[in-house]
């Protein structure tokens, strides 16, 4: 079982749900912290980083011997990542997104590939939980890739937890392909609320079965709990509107270890979720395949 | 000439939004401009009526034709972004693209031996000019699960800013996304400042570093300003340490107020209600003039 933690909104609490769950398991477990561009599981699940890999895609280099100044990669490329001005290309490696048609389309075969640095993947051991992360270098644009490479360490047999960035876009569709099921965690708020309509159409177009984590209940209204019903989408989890996780999450405990009467509530959504999959399975999430994370 | 102020975070969820939007109010005849284009939040404050609407095409789209489609497999064997499906085997094999994983770089459709892949243009969003109580803004909408939103963060910007050329207006307020990558780059390259929103916890502190290392990779210059500070003085303090080693200025902090919530249920700005987080808001907004001013 592959869970995916997402929310359009940032800063709804997908950390917290993410890291609680994978300790409250208390079998082996683990945590894909996708959100590549600030990750943060590992502020919650500390423990010695057992490796450390290096990510990179592949950006053209071209062979300044062999271009005839053709233009033939520049017209090709479809990001202004090679330009040529009747010239030796010029690459722009910021723009790369590595998909080789410039090699593919140079009739002088003056294009190579070399390995442009994007991020590392960490994999951390924490307890019972296999803390796996990717953390983009500052300045890079690109998160999917990197977040593909870090789902590639994730092992078929052991469960998991993806725990995705925030927003609707590229970097989250990245995050959330092949997972089995998503809970969308959102606020009770019009941003909270808003933004949860825009992550629904994003798991309804990924075809993933999903529902939603309320966090902070008791802070705003219940418009959310409105749309959930009135959408059919079960609301697997409230966490209340309570100062106490607040200032735990503050110095970066996770709530199952400080705040122990609130371990059953994560335990109820690894529950929820098993039971509402099960009862998915054969009816959506149908056409795709699961190794093309 | 015409200033630009980012806000932005690193992490989500820090009130960038309600910060922006206070900020929209105080200022003296600002652009707005919304460049959080895949979750949007600013309009469900200032209430913008559009008067404009756009647009976005960002790239094209592998679509394979399947009458012509000769199974041959070439685009699954050179796709790298995994966007390509098969179903069946052998002679019988059909492929088909996915649209949600293809980035439209155009290599299948060069190595499609039947020329069997057509490449259209892809809608992947809109933007808006809107007119709002403080000003003109300008706001967009990524399309679900869509590409690109670099580009589009890029046209709401250069947008903003030929506005505020036009018009007359001395400063374009920009309410930033979450994160370090291809939005945010976007959105802070070429700014006057940003302003980096954060909260006292360990998220919100080293989320905050690598947005301030993100600035200083493009030489934009910084401030910071901490909210919910209250929810642990001691971490503010630490985190407002680490910004003056870093260089960069602090310009205050807002106190937990559950007033600022209840300002977003009522769409109004918090500077427009007497909740006193707006005091700070204010404090912070004066002397983010004093600098810009002098």
């Amino acid at each position: 079982m592959i869970l995916g933690i997402a929310s359009g909104k940032g800063g709804t609490g997908k950390t917290t749900v993410a890291a609680n769950l994978a300790r409250a398991y208390g079998s082996p477990a683990q945590l894909l912290d996708c959100d590549v561009e600030e990750p943060n599981d590992h502020l919650f699940l500390r423990g010695p980083v057992r490796e450390q890999e290096i990510i990179t895609i592949p950006v053209p280099q071209v062979d300044a011997s062999l271009c005839d100044a053709c233009g033939e990669c520049s017209r090709f490329c479809q990001y202004s990542a090679i330009v040529s001005l009747r010239t030796t290309p010029i690459v722009f490696p910021e723009l790369c997104h590595g998909c080789g048609g410039c090699a593919l389309v140079c009739p002088q075969g003056a294009i190579g590939e070399t390995e442009r640095r994007i991020g590392v993947v960490e994999t951390v051991e924490s307890e019972n939980v296999t803390l796996m992360q990717g953390r983009l270098d500052v300045g890079v644009a690109l998160a999917p890739p990197l977040i593909r490479a870090a789902k590639a360490r994730m092992r078929r047999e052991t469960p998991a937890i993806v725990d995705a960035p925030p927003g609707t876009s590229c970097p989250v569709i990245a995050a959330l392909r092949g997972t089995d099921f998503v809970a969308l965690v959102t606020e009770p708020t019009p941003f909270g609320l808003h933004d949860l309509t825009l992550a629904v159409d994003m798991v309804r177009e990924l075809r993933i079965p999903f529902g939603v984590v309320v966090n902070r209940v008791g802070i705003g209204d219940d418009r959310v709990h409105g749309y959930c019903a009135a959408e059919k989408i079960p609301v697997l989890l409230e966490i209340p509107d309570d100062r106490r996780i607040a200032e735990a999450y503050s110095v970066g405990s996770l709530i199952v270890d400080a705040l122990p009467e609130y371990r059953g509530l994560f335990m109820s959504l690894i529950e929820k979720t098993m039971k509402l999959k099960c009862a998915e399975i054969g009816v959506s999430a149908g056409g795709y395949d699961e190794n093309q994370a | 000439m015409i200033q630009e102020l980012v806000v932005i975070s690193g992490k989500g969820g820090t009130g960038k939004t309600s910060v922006a939007a206070s900020f929209a109010v105080l200022a003296e005849r600002p652009v707005i401009a919304d460049s959080d284009v895949d979750a949007a939040d600013l309009h469900l404050v200032l209430a913008p009526r559009t008067t404009a609407r756009h647009e976005f095409r960002g790239g094209h789209q592998a679509v394979i034709r399947q009458a012509d489609c000769v199974g041959c497999g070439e685009c699954l064997a050179h796709c790298r972004f995994g966007a390509v499906r098969m179903a069946g085997e052998g002679g019988e094999a059909r492929f088909f693209i996915d649209l949600l994983s293809c980035e439209g770089c155009g290599v299948c459709v060069r190595r499609c031996p039947a020329s069997a892949i057509d490449f259209p243009e892809r809608v992947c969003g809109e933007w808006m000019v809107s007119e709002t109580r403080c000003g003109p803004m300008v706001h967009a909408r990524l399309g679900v699960a869509a590409e690109n939103s670099g580009k589009l963060v890029s046209i709401v910007r250069r947008e903003a800013r030929r506005i505020a050329e036009e018009d007359g207006h001395p400063l374009v307020i920009v309410d930033g996304p979450p994160g370090i990558g291809c939005p945010v780059i976007a959105s802070v390259t070429g700014a006057s400042s940003v302003l980096v929103v954060t909260e006292p916890t360990v998220s919100g502190e080293h989320d905050m570093e690598r947005v301030l290392a993100l600035a200083r990779h493009f030489a934009i210059p910084a401030a910071v300003c901490v909210n919910k500070w209250d929810i642990n003085g001691e971490m503010t303090e630490r985190i407002e340490n680490k910004a003056r080693r870093a260089g960069v200025r602090v310009a205050g902090r807002i106190r937990y107020d559950r007033a600022v919530t209840l300002a977003q249920m009522q769409e109004r700005a918090v500077v427009e209600t007497d909740a006193d987080a707006a005091r700070d808001i204010r404090d912070i907004w004066e002397r983010l003039n004093e600098r810009r001013y002098r």
